[in-house]
């Protein structure tokens, strides 16, 4: 992990590394960077650098084909590569730089050393707000065809986005044969290499994503032989599940696992276990592992940026600032998963903060932590200073784990103090997005202890 | 000369047969290609080291736990030896890392003296037993309760694909034969013996049996019955890069009759590794994971190193490890049918590879077979594919001279286009994607191919080589043939 960095911390490029300089340093070009970019340079922030190790930027939409993207912040309906293109379009129209195929590969230094490495551990020390400068500058390492070059940044955005837990470390077990896909990998296959995928596939998970993977599966000609989900229902809206049902007569096994995959060279076939404790095997030649998001925290964690035990992104605060000192993180790489149209929402909001501190240099200190109790998993952003705004549409996004009891309420205290209790509309479920109100937020003592949000 | 992956066998007498290019066919393939002699390497599958020999702990042993005395204990010594000196040379990754035994109950503790002692009758003086407060300065992360720890400063970690690639380049480039996808399925004893594969008849003057698995099965074809392969199958867990600051030394626990037990090791690229279960089985194709054995595996995983179940998991795969109910390797020479069984060769073989290959042209020539004079073999230097060494995506003035190295296409492992194209174009090319990532590492990092899975694949299908079927010309120092695949090597 070291290689990439001078070992005596200094931020000399090494031998053939270009040492280069900007304003700003935005890393993926998925929506939520792009819609940084757009914004900052539009502002005027100065050189505004958009960096992605993909040949093609956009991000996620660029291999979803199915429309929907676009509706509520542009009014219109768009498909996932459309949509890409507007963003880049955007954020190259207002000035930023956009360069593709260069990797960042590490940072010269750690940005998050004073901050603490451990996950789960508070951002920053106790006290007020302090100025950065003495912390050095932000650098890191990229690999693209034009050579390594070191980067010089006067802040950096963090938006690397988030992808699906693979079989492997879902720990399903069998044999490893090919003809294993997340919807990732089917997406690209199908929609941008044009591949032969199979003849006939299962697809774990009924979370939207997995209707998604549904939709290109039938559209390269592949039969669905059933959509499984350890759930007790699906967990995608009423429409597309009971359309995939009804139009598509999608078997829908809920309270389902896969138990093994079988097949030698070729997948042959799934073994399941159902709620009732039988046990089948569903013969296919693909299986598609959709959901189970988990973000794209590598560079988070190469600077010892402190991440949440949560959502395993990084910590954040309502302006998305991590715990080190110019470093900000939007997207998904904060919430695995919410739609790309939060993504460019965050991504337009963390101008105001990154050109605050690129004018001021402050970065505050002895955030108060928030965190949550089972059953839910987990909350973003977790971390507020008192001084901070308010965060995104004035509420914070959770998530709940599997639970027999349904959720009435959610209760946020600090230090056993009561400060909000709101009954929830729908029934929370279990890969959907579930939001508290911030109204509370000026109720938080800063010197109190951390923010639990429990299900009531 | 010549990689052939399909149609029928070349009709001629080769002089040696060698029957499996695991790590231990191909080191004898190699150390045979010194000679001016025809070999042929054949293997069932579509790639060298496509069995055991792909799935394993990867560890370089010094072999201070094996049984004193035995052939096992004297090839794995003087194997280490010859190994580490030839990664060196050849670019095989190897990181000296030292293993540390570790004592967790009286039991344990009261058999460490007696693992030195061992240690010290295998020829291995470096063995000394460190206290807890020693144990866990040298490794913080370590679980409570560790009472002792044996200190084996030797073993190392090593890459075991490239390792098993290397020989075989080496002995293609010298010229011999290497025939995959060619299962033998029977053979007629004679002069010359003649094979049956799936791809039609193979003869040969002289055989060497090193089908791994399967190697009691090729010997009783030739009337012998001295041993039976129990396969023991091995489960094991790949865990993320993040974890690897986890751990220092390769976390041994005290031996039992079934096995070294579970480990927790690094591997040379940079994860961590957890495993192996030990199980006793019938068939010897039962490669896949359990439900028990990853269960298992994680609750001792977690005793050992607490931290380790917070990261993700990367893989998880299972081999079977070529165990016999012998407790030696199973080498023997029949002189009188111009046969050696290379058999037993269990999870110490990686490391034993260039002993027992060694061995055996011994054996063959006291039997009497006619080697020739021996030369210099042309050295051979592998893509390095671990992170002890610069990789291509660190190096300036490889991208300056080459922009496809800088080019990623596996961001998780930072394979570049340049990699993936010379492994295509390599003596021995990939005939599969899993292949590619044995060679590459490409698709084997935490994301499993979700943001590169299709473009590699693409990469792969439009390669130089591809999946095409046939005989493909190989770069041979002699240039009989004209090279259809040109070696690109950084």
């Amino acid at each position: 992990m070291s290689a990439t960095t001078n070992r005596d911390g200094s931020t000399v490029p090494g031998p053939g590394r270009r040492a280069r300089t900007v304003d700003v340093l935005v890393i993926g070009a998925g929506p939520a960077g792009l819609a940084a970019a757009a914004r900052l340079a539009a502002a005027g922030a100065g050189a505004v650098e958009v960096v992605d190790r993909e040949e093609q930027a956009g991000g996620v939409p660029r291999h979803c084909f199915h429309s929907g993207f676009g509706l509520r912040e542009l009014r219109r309906p768009m498909s996932g590569p459309a949509y890409a293109r507007h963003w880049c379009d955007l954020a190259t129209g207002a000035g930023a730089a956009l360069r593709t195929g260069v990797s960042v590969t590490g940072w010269s230094g750690q940005p998050g050393r004073d901050g603490g490495t451990a996950q789960g551990r508070n951002a920053g020390p106790a006290g007020g707000p302090v100025r950065a400068e003495g912390r050095g500058p932000l650098v890191v390492d990229t690999t693209g065809p034009d050579g390594l070059e070191r980067v010089t940044a006067g802040a950096v955005v963090l938006a690397t986005g988030a992808r699906e837990r693979p079989r492997s470390a879902r720990l399903v077990p069998g044999t490893r044969p090919a003809g294993v896909f997340t919807t990732g990998e089917l997406q690209q296959a199908v929609h941008l290499h044009h591949q032969r995928v199979g003849l006939r596939a299962v697809v774990v998970g009924a979370e939207p994503v997995g209707y998604s993977a549904v939709r290109t599966l039938r559209g390269a000609g592949v039969e669905v032989a059933a959509m499984v989900t350890d759930q007790p229902r699906h967990q995608s809206s009423w429409a597309s599940g009971l359309g995939a049902r009804l139009h598509h007569r999608l078997p829908l096994l809920t309270g389902t696992t896969v138990t093994a995959l079988l097949g030698r060279g070729r997948l042959s076939g799934v073994a399941l276990r159902h709620a009732d404790g039988r046990t089948t095997t569903v013969a296919c030649d693909t299986v598609v592992f959709t959901g189970d998001w988990i973000p794209d925290h590598e560079l988070a964690r190469l600077g010892g940026i402190a991440l949440d035990r949560g959502t395993r992104g990084p910590a954040v605060d309502t302006a998305f600032r991590t715990a080190a000192a110019g470093v900000f993180a939007v997207g998904n790489l904060l919430h695995a998963v919410e739609p790309a149209g939060t993504a460019a929402r965050e991504g337009r909001l963390v101008a105001g903060p990154v050109l605050r501190y690129l004018a001021d240099g402050v970065w505050p200190g002895g955030q108060v932590p928030v965190e949550v109790d089972a059953p839910l998993r987990w909350v973003a952003p977790n971390r507020i200073d008192p001084r901070g705004p308010r965060p995104p549409l004035g509420r914070f996004t959770l998530r709940t784990a599997g639970t027999a009891r349904r959720l009435s309420a959610l209760v946020v205290t600090q230090d056993g103090r009561l400060l909000h209790r709101e009954r929830l509309r729908r029934a929370a479920v279990p890969n959907r997005p579930l939001y508290a109100s911030a109204d509370w937020m000026d109720r938080v003592r800063p010197d109190g202890g951390p923010v639990v949000i429990s299900a009531g | 000369m010549a990689v052939t992956t399909s149609g029928r066998l070349p009709d001629e007498v080769y002089d040696i047969v060698v029957i499996g290019a695991g790590v231990v066919g191909s080191a004898i393939a190699r150390e045979l290609g010194r000679h001016p002699l025809r070999i042929a390497l054949v293997e069932a599958s579509d790639d060298v080291g496509d069995g055991t020999s792909k799935a394993n702990t990867a560890i370089l042993h010094t072999g201070f736990d094996a049984v004193p005395g035995s052939l096992e204990s004297r090839l794995v010594r003087e194997g280490q030896r010859r190994l580490a000196a030839y990664a060196a040379e050849a670019g095989i990754p190897v990181e000296p890392v030292g293993a540390l035994l570790v004592a967790w109950d009286e039991e344990q503790l009261a058999a460490l003296p007696r693992l030195v002692e061992k240690a010290e009758r295998n020829g291995y003086h470096e063995a000394r037993i460190i206290g807890a407060d020693e144990l866990y300065a040298r490794e913080p992360f370590l679980g409570p309760g560790a009472l002792a720890g044996l200190d084996v400063p030797g073993e190392s970690i090593i890459c075991p694909w490239t390792t098993t690639l290397a020989y075989a380049t080496q002995a293609v480039r010298a010229g011999a034969d290497l025939h995959l996808n060619c299962p033998v399925s029977g053979i007629v004893a004679g002069s010359p013996h003649e094979l049956r594969t799936g791809r039609g008849p193979l003869r040969t003057h002289t055989l060497i049996n090193a089908a791994g698995l399967r190697a009691d099965e090729i010997d009783r074809m030739l009337g012998h019955a001295d041993f039976t392969v129990r396969p023991r199958r091995g489960q094991l867990m790949v865990f993320d890069k993040f974890a690897r600051d986890l751990v220092r030394h390769i976390l041994l626990p005290v031996p039992t009759a079934l096995g070294k037990g579970v480990l927790v090791a690094p591997t040379v690229y940079g994860n961590v590794l957890l495993g192996p279960t030990a199980e006793e089985l019938d068939d010897r194709t039962a490669t896949g994971s359990t439900a028990e054995g990853l269960a298992f595996l994680r609750e001792r995983g977690g005793r050992v190193l607490p931290a380790l179940l917070d990261e993700e998991v990367t893989a998880v795969y299972a081999g079977l490890r070529a165990a016999t109910e012998e407790d030696d390797y199973q080498i023997r020479c029949h002189p009188e049918q111009r046969y050696v069984t290379v058999g037993g060769i269990r999870s110490t073989g990686l490391t034993a590879s260039m002993a027992i290959a060694a061995h055996v042209v011994e054996l063959l020539a006291d039997a009497g077979q006619r080697l020739g004079t021996p030369r210099e073999l042309e050295p051979v230097r592998m893509p390095n594919i671990g992170e002890a060494f610069a990789r291509p995506y660190e190096r300036a003035e490889l991208i300056a001279a080459d922009p496809e190295y800088g080019r990623l296409v596996c961001h998780c492992e930072r394979v570049s286009r340049g990699e993936i194209r010379d492994a295509l174009a390599s003596t021995i090319a990939p005939s599969t994607p899993e292949g590619l990532r044995r060679r590459t590492r490409a698709r084997g990092g935490r994301c499993q191919g979700f943001y590169c899975g299709a473009a590699v694949r693409a990469l792969f299908t439009s390669g130089p080589a591809g999946p095409v079927p046939g005989t493909t010309g190989a770069a041979g120092a002699e240039g009989g043939e004209p090279s259809l695949r040109p070696e690109v090597g950084p």
